[in-house]
């Protein structure tokens, strides 16, 4: 006799395939947003459990900002062809081409806000109804009041003041046409939550998570990668060291930290020591206290 | 895993819980205090904290700013929307549905309630029972919370007197001995100082009870759910029609009561087919199980007919099924419940329409009757009706099973959610 007991992982995970399945029972044309990031992958992962042993039943979309980590992209491209998904690309760099965005200009230039166009482009051009995105309510204040359906209106954008009450496990995907869904299935999860489930279910991820050397510069406090999309000011030094990153954003808003730690296991110790929220070095959120509120309400993730 | 603390984080469960109270009497204080005294803020959320605080003139840092989310909340340094907060200690996770305490709001109440194991219910204790006190216990009951700790807060406001809690607590248990609650508790606490929060302090000898941190990481919640009546709502049908799975038509699902078991007689509704599991699967890995709440894949020994909104029970427990279903409902909308109104229904994965037969009644929530005059339901009302659906669902009464006792009405035009039904 043993006690009917789940640990929190277990019950977040079976939430988390409870809601991918309720996806893609109620939608037509589903996707996941898929940035390569760990958040993103595990969401991948809990696909792959929710629908075994068939194939996720619905493709990856990548928002291609053209600032990505090369190391990304070779991790996405890899991770495509060994589980035979399939994968759409929005590419900002297209809506820069097109004239349909602006590219931000000066030191602080960077394509975070661009690539909500390219993204509602994308969802539209491929008539995607419900977007599925690895984003979590512990991430930032704006996001701890999304619900896990989150209704979008014809133009993409968030209603914070207007959203549906979202009760027990009942999930309404009902819309209009031309209406679409942003879903959530790690809503619940933490960052150390998707840390220790990487480890217990042993998930890949790419290797700039892990400590290692690389030029970097020191601005406003924060480490950033050099690389070409980066204007340095003439005061600022390239110099190298050991880093990693604790999200996958942009090059031009991730900001890196200074760690030895090279195994899931120290990364861990390392998150539960941190006195700094995961967000505190992306550069996007610092804009205003806001920040996050806005760019939600216009269309981002 | 050499670190230990590791280890134990991989045997943590999760507690889920929501505040209540009324305006101004310390909600968001008492999570800004649980959530920094278990340090939990970060030094760059304390940072903009302490900006924000300063900007608006606030002499001390206010740690109700911590969990305000939406800015027209922080301009009016009100809650409007529930808000979700994570923590753990060494023991459990925690998730809190932070709700707000006005009348105009009860909807986001019921919602941070609806997936709760706990309630932690606010009370000034200045101010003793207000109206907002008996709603929001209402709610707790009706919804099925299993557990309810009251805390007295703001006992630093009354000279921390024994007299003053014992009072309030003799009125609550009076009061709550009209609902059905399997378990109450008081506290009297500050959230402002911190006393009995985490930390007992040395302000209060004469309570000999638990803090409210100690509550929270030991109370039993294990036997909250239903292990005896097996229930399966099918969410999807895995077939993967591949070489290698060429017959594997699999059904995929949350078990929402009882145990499975490999070779179990289970029954299908509404076809009423019986078969046997034939395997449990979750991913890759075969069980020999399944429990509630988890998600799995289950194949059943015969081939039958079985879509999406069918359930796979236990043939020696079956729930009722019928298109005749009497509730006790929340109405969220502006546009009131319609008599003889039609609306679409979702309970567990079944989608149907009904009609609203009968308004029964509307309670009067400050005194827990009914209310006198035509019932009508208008937001944020609590009533009993009567509704017939378009097909039978197979329910169990919501105070046997919260998953297959609950459901949602939609609007059919707007799509919008208009109300949750308890089924009795």
């Amino acid at each position: 006799m043993h006690s009917y007991r789940l640990t929190h992982l277990k019950e977040l995970e079976s939430e988390s395939m409870h809601i991918l399945r309720e996806v893609a029972a109620q939608f037509e044309n589903p996707a996941l947003l898929f940035s390569g990031g760990k958040d993103s992958i595990v969401c991948f992962h809990l696909a792959r459990k929710s629908f075994f042993p068939s194939k996720v039943p619905f493709p990856l979309v990548h928002v291609d900002t053209g600032h990505n980590f090369h190391e990304t992209i070779k991790f996405r491209d890899e991770l495509v062809v060994e589980h035979g998904a399939k994968l759409i690309v929005g590419s900002v760099q297209e809506s820069i081409d097109q004239g349909k965005v602006q590219e931000e200009t000066g030191y602080y230039a960077s394509r975070n806000k661009l690539q909500t166009v390219t993204l509602l482009d994308t969802i539209e051009k491929h008539k995607i109804d419900c977007a599925i995105g690895g984003g979590r309510r512990d991430e930032e204040k704006a996001r701890a009041k999304e619900r896990v359906f989150s209704h979008r209106d014809d133009f993409g954008q968030w209603d914070p003041k207007n959203q549906r009450p979202e009760l027990w496990n009942l999930y309404n995907g009902k819309k209009r046409p031309g209406e679409h869904f942003r879903a959530f299935p790690i809503s619940n999860w933490t960052e150390m939550d998707v840390w220790q489930y990487i480890l217990l279910e042993n998930i890949a991820i790419p290797n700039i998570y892990f400590s290692h050397e690389r030029e970097v510069f020191d601005r406003d406090g924060v480490i950033y990668a050099n690389s070409d999309f980066m204007h340095l000011k003439p005061e600022e030094k390239p110099y190298t060291m050991r880093v990693r990153f604790r999200t996958i954003g942009d090059m031009s808003c991730t900001g890196a930290v200074d760690s030895p730690a090279a195994t899931l296991e120290e990364i861990i110790e390392e998150v539960a020591s941190s006195r700094v929220t995961e967000r505190g070095s992306r550069q996007d959120d610092k804009r205003s206290e806001a920040a996050m509120e806005d760019r939600k309400k216009e269309g981002y993730f | 895993m050499k670190d230990t603390s590791t280890h134990g984080y991989l045997d943590m469960d999760l507690l889920r819980f929501t505040t209540a109270g009324s305006v101004d009497d310390g909600k968001s204080t008492l999570i800004g205090r649980l959530l920094y005294d278990t340090k939990q803020i970060f030094e760059d959320q304390m940072e903009a904290v302490t900006k924000a605080s300063a900007k608006r003139g606030n002499g001390d840092v206010d740690l109700s700013l911590l969990t305000d989310g939406l800015r027209a909340e922080r301009e009016q340094g009100i809650t409007i929307d529930v808000a979700y907060r994570y923590f753990a200690t060494p023991k459990r996770k925690f998730i809190i549905a932070d709700t707000p305490g006005h009348i105009q709001y009860t909807r986001n109440m019921v919602t941070g309630a609806s997936t709760a194991n706990l309630a932690i219910i606010l009370v000034d204790a200045r101010k003793g029972i207000l109206e907002q006190t008996c709603r929001h216990s209402f709610i707790a009951a009706l919804l099925g919370i299993p557990h309810v700790v009251f805390c007295i807060n703001k006992m630093d406001l009354v000279e921390y007197s024994e007299e003053v809690f014992e009072k309030l607590q003799k009125e609550l248990e009076d009061f709550s001995s009209k609902l059905e609650v399997r378990d109450i508790r008081f506290i009297p606490i500050s959230a402002l100082k911190g006393d009995m929060v985490v930390d007992r302090g040395d302000r209060m000898p004469w309570y000999q009870g638990p803090t409210l941190m100690y509550l929270l990481e030991h109370i039993h919640i294990a036997g909250d759910i239903n292990h005896i009546d097996r229930r399966f709502p099918v969410q999807y049908v895995v077939r993967p029609m591949t070489n290698e799975h060429h017959d594997f038509r699999g059904f995929a699902g949350r078990v929402a009561g009882g145990v499975f078991r490999q070779g179990d007689t289970v029954q299908v509704l509404p076809s009423g087919f019986e078969s046997k599991v034939k395997s449990i699967h979750i991913g890759e890995q075969r069980s020999m199980e399944a429990f509630a709440p988890q998600s799995v894949v289950m194949t059943l020994a015969d081939e039958i007919d079985i879509s999406r909104g069918d359930m796979i029970v236990g043939a020696n427990s079956l729930p009722e099924s019928s298109q005749e279903i009497d509730a006790m409902i929340c109405w969220f909308h502006e546009r009131p419940m319609q008599a003889n109104g039609k609306y679409a229904i979702k309970h567990t994965s079944r989608d149907a329409r009904c009609v609203v037969k009968e308004i029964k009644y509307r309670m009067d929530i400050s005194t827990l009757r009914k209310a006198d005059g035509e019932p009508t339901l208008k937001m944020n009302d609590i009533g009993r009706v009567h509704l017939r659906t378009t097909v039978p669902l197979h329910f169990d009464k919501y105070q046997r099973n919260r998953i297959t006792g609950s459901f949602i009405l939609m609007d059919e035009s707007t799509n919008e959610t208009v109300a949750a039904g308890m089924i009795v």
